[in-house]
C-alpha cells in the first residue's frame, strides 16, 4: 500500500506532476507528507490541503492508503 | 437539492425553467425565487482577459458543493436548491455559475443563495486560470463579494 499525493492548479504547475505516491512509513500526519516530498520543507502558511476530499490541516493524521491533496486557494464562482 | 458540475456551455435562464418544470409537486408551494448567475468578463485585475479556464477536483468538489447545500437547507426554510457550475475552458459571457433556491418568503431564499455563492467561491475546490493577450496565469484569490 501507500499515500496517494495529488497536486491542483499553480501548485501541481510548479511541482511538475499531478500525483505521486509515497510509503507510509515514517508518516503520521499531512505536514509529514510534504515534508517527506519537498526536502523537509513545512508546509507554506498559503496552501490548503485535504485527507481523502476532506480539508484537513498540517497537523492532521494520514495512514496507509489515504489520499492527500495539497492545492493553492480555491478561486471559482 | 440539485449540485451539477458541466462541461458545456449552459443558459442559466434555461435551466431554471427546466428546474422548475421537473418538480411538479411544487408548484404553488413557494413564493421566492432567488438566482445569482456569475458571467466570464474581458477584465480582471486591470487586464483583459480573453479566455478561462476551470480547474477542479473531481469527487471533492461535488462533495463540498453538497455539503454547502445541505448547510444552506438547514440554516434556512428553503424548499429547493440548484447549483451548477462550469468546468474546463469557458468563453467571454459564458455563465460559470448558477446558484438559485426556492422558499416560502423572500428572505430565506435570498439569504440561502448568498450563503451558498460565499462559501462556494471559499470552500469549492475550483481553480481559475486566465489566458491574457500574452500569458496565462493563474487567478490567485476572489474579488471581495
Amino acid at each position: 500500500m501507500s499515500i496517494r499525493i495529488r497536486y491542483f492548479a499553480s501548485l501541481r504547475e510548479k511541482m511538475g506532476r499531478v500525483e505521486e505516491h509515497i510509503a507510509p512509513e515514517g508518516i503520521a500526519t499531512v505536514s509529514d507528507i510534504w515534508k517527506a516530498v519537498n526536502q523537509g520543507r513545512p508546509l507554506p502558511d498559503n496552501l490548503l490541503c485535504a485527507v481523502n476530499m476532506e480539508y484537513a490541516e498540517a497537523t492532521t493524521a494520514v495512514s496507509d492508503g489515504d489520499e492527500v491533496a495539497f492545492f493553492p486557494p480555491v478561486t471559482g464562482g | 437539492m440539485r449540485v451539477e458540475l458541466r462541461a458545456d456551455p449552459f443558459d442559466p435562464y434555461a435551466e431554471l425553467a427546466r428546474f422548475e418544470a421537473e418538480q411538479p409537486g411544487q408548484a404553488g408551494k413557494h413564493g421566492a425565487t432567488s438566482i445569482f448567475v456569475g458571467t466570464m468578463r474581458d477584465v480582471n485585475e486591470g487586464e483583459t482577459v480573453r479566455t478561462l479556464w476551470l480547474e477542479h477536483y473531481p469527487g471533492m468538489t461535488e462533495r463540498e458543493l453538497s455539503r454547502i447545500a445541505d448547510e444552506a437547507s438547514r440554516q434556512w426554510p428553503i424548499t429547493q436548491a440548484l447549483v451548477l457550475h462550469r468546468i474546463g475552458a469557458i468563453q467571454l459571457d459564458e455563465t460559470i455559475v448558477l446558484v438559485a433556491t426556492w422558499a416560502v418568503h423572500r428572505a430565506a431564499a435570498l439569504e440561502a443563495t448568498r450563503y451558498l455563492i460565499e462559501e462556494l467561491k471559499q470552500r469549492a475546490p475550483f481553480w481559475k486560470k486566465e489566458t491574457l493577450d500574452q500569458r496565462a496565469r493563474w487567478v490567485e484569490h476572489n474579488t471581495p463579494g
